[in-house]
């Protein structure tokens, strides 16, 4: 390693964003596609463990890493329909569905992960894209996932696609009016319950690149409530999709900024700039809420700004 | 007409949905056992075993419930105000600190002054902690759900900030914690039982919520206001002071008391539909079920993640349960049976 100095750090916060911020972007995606149909699903925690657990396993299997990845998408698409089902009954109130939802996601996951904790699956490749400089820290800190890659395309596709296509207008009429969406001839439970299992999809290949990628294995402390923070990240993205993208750099880079400094001598405070992203949103959301006036560019029928 | 006669009224409801959805989580456990070759009446005898058979299962299964009781009180307040309030995790941490440091700071005095300033410390800095989501509401319209959540990363953030920095104990090592309060100081157990007095907390302040929710006029009116955001504050000020309780009952602050009990808390208190009574069994029979996991790993080798599979099954059919509210003519109250006076015989 060659000594950086105080350049270290953007550079390790670099490597750490591009590492790291995979799984905020696929469930904060996820969260997205969900949201906009107007629903909330504060289950994608459970959905991402669980899709760590299916990757690691059908990898495991099959020896092939990216059948793991696809498996766990079909995990996370099953738990994500049954949310969505749930909250299609009357008075079921899709808040406490999530709860619930998270907790049975990450139970189911550790019952049946058990005997995956020792053996050693085949792991996703790498991009190499430092190949150009002969810093080692650079090297290291461009070394990319495939799965990031597809993200960001993910990100800028739905972009396009809630903007531009018949289904995201669907999409966007049912979040902002069931009314007018009823009126129209849309059956809004359905849309509703399709656009959660898509979420459920998404947060799963979130969770396999948990166990498949970085910190590449499975045990039951894997993840660190990248699931629950999606919430707050498509707050924080104002329900915009390549904002998203945006926003899930800020929360991995955030969280290895505490480590980075830590190698040039600062050693306090490493918690507090783990809580920085959070204090943000707060911030964003204080800044633009009222009494009279819910969060700008929220769908109109999400139960969390009426 | 023996049937209009039948009407068994909206208590009889509450109790028969919420009991016919756990039996039914209760047989799909059971397949899901058998599927996977196990006797699912040795499971349940086994759970039952662990969970309620011998004094130190109960237990077990008390400690257990205690701090669901309390995690489960600081969201059944604000919701009876309408307010949904999910971040009774950070009113633990911080609480729990509070208290610590209030205990190290006191200490050589009275122990029994220095317990009660421990309670006012701790219940008063989880209550802060829930009150600043309940005045973002209320001043700025800031959703609670959402505020409460980012606010419980804050607070454990500034746990472990503060465990770790400024207020660690140099003596301990690997596993940062505050200085210790000394065992004069720690919080004792309930005489007879080997249980700590959080139970006992939990269900004095559980009591003392359902009086004041529904025998009290401030209770009343907080019923009556709901989704109104001045009740919401009143109410969500000293619901979250009593959430840190059940930190506090550790006598002392470390990490490892953040072990997820604030969100199988609100699982509680919905299965509860927000009654503080109702959350005393509810808390004791999740309590149980939980305690039963190491039972089940000895004996019969099943992962302790059993248990979780469990609750998780049971919790969901339990809220989905709620859609079959007023769907059944048996449960109407017999003055709704259209024609028929009330108190008329038939």
């Amino acid at each position: 390693m060659t000594d950086l100095g105080w350049w270290g750090v953007p550079i390790a916060v670099l490597g750490g964003a591009l590492r790291v911020s995979t799984p905020f972007l696929f469930v904060s995606l996820g969260e997205c596609i969900t949201e906009k149909s107007g629903r909330i699903n504060l289950g994608l925690e459970g959905i991402l463990v669980m899709g760590a657990m299916t990757g690691y396993a059908a990898s495991y299997a099959t020896g092939n890493p990216w059948t793991g990845v696809v498996a766990a998408g079909f995990a996370g698409l099953l738990l994500g329909t049954l949310h969505g089902l749930i909250c299609s009954l009357p008075r079921v109130n899709d808040i406490a569905v999530g709860i619930g939802l998270m907790l049975f996601g990450t139970g189911f996951a550790f019952f049946l992960g058990k005997p995956y904790v020792q053996p050693k699956a085949p792991t996703l490749p790498a991009i190499a894209f430092g190949g150009w400089s002969s810093v080692p820290q650079i090297q290291a800190a461009l070394k990319v996932n495939p799965l990031f890659l597809i993200g960001i395309a993910l990100a800028f596709l739905l972009a396009w696609a809630f903007r531009n296509t018949r289904w995201g207008l669907v999409v966007r009429m049912v979040g902002d009016s069931s009314d007018a969406a009823r009126a129209m001839g849309y059956r809004v439970n359905a849309v509703r319950t399709v656009c959660t299992a898509a979420g459920g999809f998404l947060a799963g290949i979130g969770g396999s690149f948990l166990s498949l990628y970085y910190p590449g294995s499975w045990s039951e402390g894997l993840s660190s409530g990248q699931g629950l923070m999606a919430v707050a990240l498509v707050i924080f993205a104002r329900w915009q999709p390549v904002n998203c993208f945006y926003a899930a750099l800020l929360f991995g880079g955030a969280g290895s900024l505490g480590p980075a400094l830590q190698s040039v001598g600062v050693t306090s405070g490493y918690y507090l700039f783990n809580a920085a992203p959070y204090v943000l949103t707060l911030g964003i959301m204080i800044a633009t809420c009222s009494t009279r006036r819910t969060l700008a560019g929220a769908p109109g029928e999400l139960s969390i700004v009426k | 007409m023996a049937l209009a006669r039948t009407g068994l009224g909206p208590a009889a409801e509450a109790l028969a949905i919420p009991v016919g959805a756990l039996l039914a989580g209760v047989v799909l456990f059971g397949l899901f056992v058998a599927v996977l070759g196990q006797s699912p009446l040795e499971v349940y005898g086994l759970i039952y075993k662990g969970a309620f058979a011998s004094s130190f299962s109960w237990q077990n299964t008390l400690s257990r419930a205690a701090p669901l009781i309390l995690t489960a009180l600081c969201v059944a307040l604000p919701a009876q105000a309408g307010l949904m309030v999910i971040g009774a995790e950070g009113a633990l941490a911080l609480g729990g600190l509070a208290a610590a440091v209030t205990g190290h700071g006191l200490d050589g005095a009275v122990p029994l002054a220095v317990k009660s300033a421990m309670l006012a410390a701790g219940l008063l800095a989880g209550g802060a902690w829930v009150a600043i989501a309940a005045a973002l509401r209320q001043y700025r319209g800031v959703n609670e759900t959402i505020s409460s959540l980012l606010l419980t990363y804050v607070a454990i953030a500034l746990f472990n900030h503060l465990v770790e920095g400024p207020l660690r104990d140099p003596a301990s090592l690997n596993k940062p914690s505050t200085h210790p309060i000394g065992a004069a100081n720690a919080i004792g157990s309930l005489p007879g039982l080997d249980v700590h007095w959080g139970l006992g907390f939990g269900v004095i302040f559980c009591v003392a919520m359902y009086v004041l929710v529904f025998h009290t006029t401030w209770g009343f009116g907080l019923r009556i206001v709901g989704g109104n955001a001045r009740a919401a504050r009143l109410a969500g000020l000293p619901v979250g002071r009593l959430v840190v309780l059940a930190c506090f009952l550790g006598g002392g602050a470390n990490a490892s008391l953040i072990a997820g009990y604030g969100y199988t808390g609100i699982l509680v208190a919905f299965i509860a539909r927000q009654n503080p009574l109702a959350i005393i069994p509810v808390a004791v029979l999740l309590g149980g079920i939980s305690a039963s996991g190491g039972m089940l790993q000895r004996r019969l080798d099943m992962p302790d993640a059993t248990v979780l599979v469990l609750q998780g099954m049971v919790f969901m059919l339990i809220l989905a349960s709620e859609t079959l509210y007023g769907r059944f003519r048996i449960f109407r109250a017999r003055e709704a049976e259209a024609g028929t006076p009330v108190g008329t015989p038939v």
